[in-house]
């Protein structure tokens, strides 16, 4: 069973790996500041509504690609909406390929969109399992009678 | 029957946003900064809310509440660029500054916002500083 200062050093190792490795960037820092003892779950609230949001965005990706005639104007409209989201919660890998994105869209290249349309969701749901392990972690922590490092 | 603190001091901001996550963002930066907040998801609900139909001079809404509006420019429907001129465009409205918001940093599209009259263009993600700054400065009570 890990100790409290255990669960906590590997917490800092994670959330510095997944800013490292690009996953997350300051504006995830920036949701954490906006945290307080008014909202404690302000975080988990917005990042839940982002993986809602997210699959819905998918789905309707998926479908929108698959009519015999694409709009793509259709199309550019959820990717826009997935690179403001993603943006907005610090997601910066789903970010930079929800850009990609909007090239091809503007391009009518069917092919460039299949292919960002499975690469966004693969950095999605890598973005989704790393946030999911994350607030684990921190539950881990609380439960142990611990508090959440604040990271730099 | 008088309250305790003046309900003037604080602020009451409508902050209009197609995209769910960042209407919630935006509303928690606001909070944070002290204001008092109601979200509308696109521009009729605005100007649904601010009183401000088809008819600019039957006024019948919530505008003379509002210290400030602050909108996303791309929305679908009626976009921020087109609810700041018909804000513009009301003689109750005209006064209330007009924040722009936008994830996309397009230099004509931000002088045709400042040149409407919208008081600030900013880009997104917004920042609790930022914010907080722009509280500070365009709200006047």
């Amino acid at each position: 069973m890990a100790s409290v200062s255990q669960l906590q050093r590997q917490f800092v190792e994670y959330t510095t790996s997944l800013y490292n490795e690009g996953y997350l960037d300051d504006q995830f820092t920036q949701l954490q500041k906006l945290q307080d003892e008014s909202n404690p779950d302000f975080v988990v609230e917005v990042v839940s509504l982002f993986f809602e949001d997210s699959e819905k965005l998918l789905n309707n990706l998926a479908t929108a690609l698959q009519q015999k005639i694409v709009d793509y104007k259709q199309v550019d409209s959820h990717v826009h909406q997935f690179k403001g989201s993603s943006s907005s919660i610090g997601a910066q890998r789903v970010t930079n390929v929800c850009v990609h994105f909007r090239n091809y869209c503007e391009e009518k290249n069917l092919d460039g969109c299949l292919r960002c349309l499975q690469q966004v969701k693969h950095e999605y749901i890598l973005v989704r399992n790393k946030l999911e392990a994350l607030f684990r972690l921190e539950q881990q922590i609380l439960q142990a009678g611990g508090s959440i490092p604040m990271m730099e | 029957m008088s309250i305790e603190y003046d309900e003037q001091q604080i602020p009451h901001v409508l902050a209009v946003d197609d995209n769910l996550i960042d209407r919630k963002l935006v509303e928690k930066l606001l909070k944070t900064s002290s204001c008092k907040v109601t979200t509308a998801e696109n521009g009729m609900r605005a100007l649904e809310y601010l009183g401000l139909k088809e008819n600019n001079n039957h006024f019948n809404g919530n505008g003379t509440k509002v210290n400030m509006i602050i909108t996303d420019y791309c929305m679908p429907g009626m976009t921020g660029y087109e609810l700041l001129q018909k804000i513009k465009e009301s003689s109750v409205l005209k006064d209330v500054p007009v924040v722009i918001m936008s994830s996309e940093n397009i230099p004509n599209r931000i002088n045709e916002c400042l040149e409407k009259g919208a008081e600030r263009f900013m880009l997104k993600p917004l920042k609790l500083a930022d914010v907080k700054t722009l509280r500070h400065q365009l709200i006047k009570c």
